[in-house]
């Protein structure tokens, strides 16, 4: 077993990483940017490395910078958690090079799954069913025509490098093909610094399903059930859950199957996850496969009672599976919700700063898993994912009701947050119902809010309340009442920022 | 004490007093029985006739709004007293300055001083968290100062223009 691990992430998962280190006696390093100095992952860690800049590029995505952390503090293995460079071959065959153990697949299995058509390639040779299209980047426009008319319309352009939505289009009638993939292309080699577009089905408002496998480094794979996260917003996940309500044993067993032929062509080790999309008749096509650790992961930790990084761990360090498919058991029901800190009511505007106030929830069926703490300050660098807050019970409706419970207690002051909306979808007659689709948010969305009628009661209580905060916190009333009069310092001070900025260029 | 308090744009007149360690409540002249106790900044434990409240404050660089249960409520209070806050009362006339709502980096000024702008009109381009958002005029007038500049750091609060 390791003795020492590097994680080379920072937030929730590097908090998440550092307790499953302590659980099993392993020492472990965080790495920090100037910014973090003060993140709870370096707070939590038995050592902790400066690695730079606050831009990603300077720090958590330098593998040099990272790589000198890890000879420094004599760690033998790195886990990358997810995002930053925990999807890079060249990290981990640099760390392979370095004698450094990474914590995830092998560099050429993540090779082979990191281009969209390349993975197509070898799916259509294990016989895996995928949304119908081509394999390869397409030639002309000419070609994309004839394809299109073979597979029906309409029809979605994708870059074949790509993600989170760039270098996409989805296209109607043939008049409008041309000019769509010529502007995917274009897209395509700005985002992405390569222009090939393929060319699929469009699959209109699918479910976006996926399945978590685990493969050691003996043969061994397994898999442990789907998550269902067709609740997004602009292609980034929201709340998923598990298992999916469409999904009934026999289909999760085919999904688990193809899983498993997917993750084995791909000689896959360690965590993995199948992204599926399904149609309205539960037809399901490979999308992707995610050679990571998902933000999700914990919905399947909870209903299978596992514990996937302690067990990322093992099979790194070469143990076997410790448990066959026949032991694995679904039980009770999860959701999980990300707390973003953006505002729900000015159109999801990010909204880092001082946390002034955190009240946390707890108790039966309650999971919290954190990377903030009060009187920290979230950076404007990077990601905005504060925390997750999962629920658990023995079926979906107390899931349900225990996180409505647990999110009322949950109060984060000073910056906003994405807890109303949660609020709003787990009251929601369609989630309720589980008639979603990866179109549902947008729906919810458009709709205006129910509009909550003022109760006279609780505003009376309200008024009440902000005499008594006036009285018995005179401070902060003064501070709130007493604007007017401080304009000048502030137009001082941002003029004394503007300066500062244009002294550095 | 005598506030003026004004929540979700209805108006009250609050007295209260902190006699003996006992509160005297009366809300537009009616009295209520009150125990309320600051459990911590932020937070107040409320029990009136019986039912208890935990109310949560939330400051935020320009309001504030109280939380009653799940039910979030804009809340104003000034000391009837004070001539400052009687001036500060925003009355939609005179020149309102436009308040950065979050830390990052200006990277598009959209008008020029003096530009005439309609309400909810972009005037400059914020940038946090990887995200782009526009920042909009609060009112219909005529951009009297921007001192934005494009490239700059920006804290929460800090005025980025003046628009009259």
């Amino acid at each position: 077993m390791f003795k020492k691990i590097l994680i080379a992430n920072r937030g929730e998962i590097a908090v998440r990483v550092i307790r499953a280190c302590r659980e099993l006696g392993i020492q472990s390093v965080a790495v920090y940017s100037e910014v973090d100095r003060a993140s709870l992952h370096v707070r939590k860690a038995d050592e902790a490395y400066h690695i730079g800049p606050p831009a990603a590029t300077e720090s958590y995505l330098n593998i040099d910078k990272i790589l000198d952390a890890a000879r420094r503090s004599g760690a033998d293995a790195i886990h990358p958690g997810y995002g930053f460079l925990s999807e890079n071959s060249r990290f981990a065959h640099a760390c392979a090079s370095a004698g450094i153990k990474f914590i995830g697949p092998t560099a050429a299995s993540m090779e082979m799954m990191g281009s969209k058509t390349r993975a197509r390639q070898h799916m259509e040779k294990a016989n895996i069913p995928f949304v119908p299209g081509t394999s390869r980047g397409l030639e002309s426009p000419e070609e994309a025509a004839r394809v299109a008319e073979r597979i029906g319309y309409p029809v979605m352009l994708k870059a074949a490098a790509g993600g989170g939505g760039k270098g996409m289009r989805l296209v109607h009638a043939p008049e409008q093909l041309a000019s769509a993939l010529a502007s995917a292309q274009s897209e395509a080699q700005r985002a992405f610094g390569d222009n090939e577009v393929y060319i699929e089905k469009a699959i209109i408002n699918p479910r976006h399903i996926e399945m978590q496998v685990l493969a050691d480094e003996h043969g061994n794979t397994v898999y442990l059930g789907e998550r269902e996260c067709s609740i997004q917003r602009r292609h980034q996940k929201v709340l998923e859950e598990s298992p999916s309500l469409i999904v009934d044993p026999d289909m999760r067993r085919r999904l688990g199957e193809v899983a498993v032929r997917v993750a084995q062509a791909a000689g896959y080790t360690n965590a993995g996850t199948i992204e599926f999309l399904v149609d309205q008749h539960k037809n399901f096509y490979f999308l992707e496969m995610n050679t990571r650790l998902q933000v999700e992961h914990p919905v399947t930790e909870l209903t299978t009672g596992l514990d996937l990084v302690h067990l990322q761990i093992r099979i790194a360090a070469g143990e076997k599976l410790p448990f066959t498919q026949d032991d694995i058991h679904l039980r009770g029901h999860a959701i999980e919700c990300r707390i973003y800190a953006e505002d729900p009511d000015n159109d999801f505007f990010p909204s880092p700063g001082k946390i002034t106030l955190l009240l946390a929830p707890s108790g039966p069926g309650i999971r919290r898993d954190s990377g903030i703490y009060e009187g920290w300050t979230v950076p404007i660098e990077y990601d905005p994912l504060l925390a997750k807050l999962i629920g658990y019970g023995s079926d979906r409706a107390q899931a349900t009701s225990r996180l409505v419970r647990a999110l009322n207690e949950y109060f984060v002051g000073g910056i906003k947050t994405n807890i109303s909306l949660f609020r709003r979808i787990l009251n929601d007659e369609e989630f309720h119902e589980g008639r979603l689709d990866t179109g549902y948010l947008d729906r919810l969305l458009a709709r205006p809010a129910a509009h909550q009628p003022i109760d006279a009661k609780n505003a009376e209580v309200a008024a009440i309340a902000a005499g008594l905060f006036a009285v018995l916190d005179p401070a902060t009333f003064a501070q709130n009442n007493g604007r007017a009069g401080s304009e000048a310092k502030e137009t001082a001070n941002w003029k004394k920022t503007a300066r500062a900025e244009s002294l550095r260029e | 004490m005598t506030y003026d308090v004004t929540i979700e744009g209805k108006n009250y007149r609050l007295e209260l007093n902190h006699p003996e360690g006992r509160w005297e409540c009366r809300l537009d002249g009616r009295a209520i029985e009150i125990d309320a106790i600051l459990a911590r900044r932020d937070v107040l434990s409320i029990i009136i006739a019986g039912k208890a409240y935990e109310i949560k404050r939330e400051r935020a660089v320009t309001d504030m709004h109280l939380w009653v249960g799940s039910v979030r409520y804009a809340a104003q209070v000034r000391d009837p007293r004070s001539l400052r806050s009687r001036a500060s009362a925003d009355d939609g006339k005179g020149p309102r300055k436009l308040i950065a709502p979050m830390p990052g980096k200006v990277v598009r000024v959209l008008v020029k001083e003096n530009a005439e702008v309609d309400a909810g009109q972009g005037l400059l381009v914020l940038e946090a968290m990887k995200m782009q958002n526009e920042i909009k005029s609060p009112k219909k007038g005529v951009v009297r100062k921007m001192v934005a500049t494009e490239g700059a750091s920006v804290s929460a609060g800090d005025v980025l223009a003046v628009v009259e």
